[in-house]
């Protein structure tokens, strides 16, 4: 592969002709080479930032894109060398799979034996050989999904842009071509865009994710990052699950429901402040009820093999989840005391009761 | 009473589907005939001949012609105009769109009579143009272009065509070079069948021709009109079996292509979710 393309995104915004605004002036830096996921609820705008990059949507006056030094807003889609796959695969019906592969090679004008040579290898790199031949209306799924892929990366992008590209797929299989799509994107060394709804999926490729909601970005970090250390309620509660108590913020520590919990090392408190404490499941423990922290009574539990999951009553205002080891069964309506380890313990400014 | 096992109904709609049919395929029956007999009035016994068919030839050769010519051209043209509206109308969407799709559909209900009116009205004093067939030629493709329009509409619609262009654009196509591997030979379909549609309208277009004809401009519908009140009935009987040996495969073409379209799987949904390896 010949050098990265670094993408640099400046005051980027959007408002559609009826105007919405479906993303704000943002900013984004992408390094050569990075997979970087934007991650975010429908609507939030990251199918329209993929889109602009991709010179398929034009961002209003004043947005710039950068592919390395080079800029690009003026330039169009056709003339931007990137490779794109779609949600709906957008694989061309009146070609075989072989043509499909070839399209970008032939506007390029490559000689016959060149495109051979090149759909030869992305048919192995794909593992569909023995699809070559067929019609597009002949595959499933997956497969398609596959030639789309092969299609984009067949013409060697500067960059690779992908919308929801395991979305139409069932579950089994999505997980499969995730793994697959990950070791591609590692072994080509390509700068990847990936646009999806499913934090597993981010999680799993991202080198970093970009997190956004409503037209804006609202973090951005390492998925390790974003996970351990949301910045505000909307990441808290998109990525994972989490657990919300009312608390008011001390220099002794945090009082809750009656508790008072220490803070982690390094936390000083200059004011008295009405805060939102967020633990997730994994960072509870079932404790013997003199060293609980908080005592709740059982409500449903889950039993989903590797562990089990537990809804309890009594401690905030709405139920507790508590994630514990699968081994003991706990009945409905038992009272359990736990505790949060302090590692695990996030804080929000209040919200407004 | 041995048929009471299919009941009276049966044989009763049995009957009056096969008058039906009879009363529907008869007078086409006769009215062949007629083109091929010596002498109507004595009946088939006075024998048959080509003899009408020849002399149709040479009182109407022109009309026919004149008829495919029309055909040719007003397809020219509604190629030319339709395919392109229909992609720039299912391009851009919205009810604008459909406004004007609605207003193209216009002169297929308002009466043929009334728009050769109008037409004679506005463009009638233009003497060169209103002898020639192009006036003719006006009338018919404002009564089809709806029809290829439509057709065409119909096939990008079906395709998410503009997901396709986006994906051809991302690969680096150019518009002409999309249009010319991706939206044209998926529309294809659509075109084709409009394309028999137009001919076969126009070939048969009777109500505009009708007002739009001069002497010198008459195509094969106008010449039966003409045939049917100043000629012998053989004479006319065998002019209506040579626009039916022009019109019916036209028709048939229409039927098959519209039958081999259905059983074409739709090539853009996956048929299967599962993987097969």
């Amino acid at each position: 592969m010949s050098e990265s393309t670094a993408v640099h995104i400046r005051q980027c915004a959007k408002t559609f002709a009826d105007g919405t605004r479906a993303l704000a002036p943002v900013d984004l830096e992408i390094a050569g080479g990075e997979t970087v996921v934007l991650l975010g609820p429908s609507g939030c705008g990251k199918t329209t930032l993929l889109r602009i990059i991709a010179g398929l949507e034009t961002a209003d006056a004043g947005g710039q894109v950068l592919f390395n030094a080079q800029d690009v807003t003026a330039l169009p889609v056709e003339k931007r060398n990137v490779g794109m796959v779609f949600q709906s695969y957008a694989l061309f019906p009146n070609m075989s799979v072989r043509e499909n592969i070839a399209y970008g090679l032939r506007v390029r004008k490559h000689t016959r034996s060149q495109r051979a040579q090149r759909v030869a290898e992305m048919l192995s790199m794909m593992h569909i050989n023995e699809l070559a031949d067929r019609a597009v209306s002949q595959l499933s799924g997956g497969q398609r999904q596959r030639v789309a892929l092969a299609r984009a990366i067949a013409v060697r992008p500067r960059v690779l842009l992908l919308d929801e590209p395991l979305t139409a797929l069932d579950a089994l299989l999505r997980e499969r071509l995730r793994i697959e799509i990950d070791s591609l994107l590692r072994s080509l060394g390509i700068t990847a865009i990936y646009v999806t709804h499913d934090q597993a999926e981010a999680m799993a490729l991202a080198d970093r994710i970009v997190v956004m909601s409503q037209g804006r970005i609202a973090q951005q970090g390492t998925p390790r990052d974003v996970y351990q250390n949301p910045q505000n309620p909307f990441v808290a509660d998109f990525i994972g699950t989490v657990n919300r108590l009312r608390g008011t913020l001390t220099e002794h520590g945090v009082h809750a429901q009656g508790t008072l919990l220490p803070l982690g090392k390094g936390l000083t408190v200059s004011a008295t402040k009405e805060v939102d404490l967020l633990f997730r499941p994994e960072d509870m423990r079932i404790v013997p009820a003199e060293e609980a922290q908080f005592i709740g009574t059982v409500s449903s539990a889950f039993y989903l093999g590797d562990r089990t999951r537990l809804l309890l009553a009594g401690i905030g205002d709405a139920p507790v989840m508590v994630e514990v080891s699968a081994r003991e069964p706990i009945a409905r309506g038992t009272e359990v005391g736990v505790s949060i380890d302090p590692q695990g313990l996030m804080m929000m400014p209040g919200t407004p009761s | 009473m041995s048929m009471q096992r299919r009941g009276w109904q049966f044989w009763a709609q049995l009957c009056f589907t096969l008058s039906v049919c009879a009363f529907l395929i008869v007078p086409v029956v006769l009215s062949a005939l007629a083109g091929v007999t010596a002498n109507f009035f004595i009946g088939l016994e006075s024998g048959l001949t080509l003899r009408w068919i020849g002399e149709v030839w040479d009182l109407y050769a022109e009309t026919m012609f004149l008829s495919l010519w029309i055909a040719l051209a007003c397809l020219g043209v509604t190629l030319l105009l339709g395919v392109p509206a229909a992609y720039v109308l299912a391009k851009q969407g919205g009810r604008f769109a459909r406004l004007i799709e609605e207003t193209l559909v216009l002169p297929i209900a308002v009466p043929g009579l009334a728009i050769a009116l109008a037409l004679i009205l506005s463009y009638g004093e233009f003497r060169d143009f209103r002898a020639s067939w192009g006036f003719i030629l006006v009338g018919h493709v404002l009564y089809t272009l709806p029809f290829m329009v439509r057709a065409v509409l119909a096939v990008l619609a079906s395709m998410d065509f503009n997901t396709l262009e986006e994906g051809a654009a991302t690969l680096g196509a150019g518009f002409v070079y999309r249009l010319r591997t991706v939206v044209l030979p998926n529309a294809r379909p659509g075109i084709l069948a409009g394309s028999l549609m137009v001919v076969t309208l126009s070939i048969g277009e009777f109500n505009l021709t009708w007002m739009l004809h001069t002497p010198v401009t008459k195509t094969l519908p106008v010449g039966l009109a003409d045939s049917y009140a100043s000629m012998r009935l053989e004479v006319a009987s065998a002019y209506t079996l040579v626009f039916f040996v022009m019109i019916v495969p036209l028709l048939l073409a229409m039927q098959w292509l519209s039958r081999s379209e259905k059983r074409l799987p739709r090539n853009h949904r996956p048929t299967l979710d599962t993987e097969h390896e």
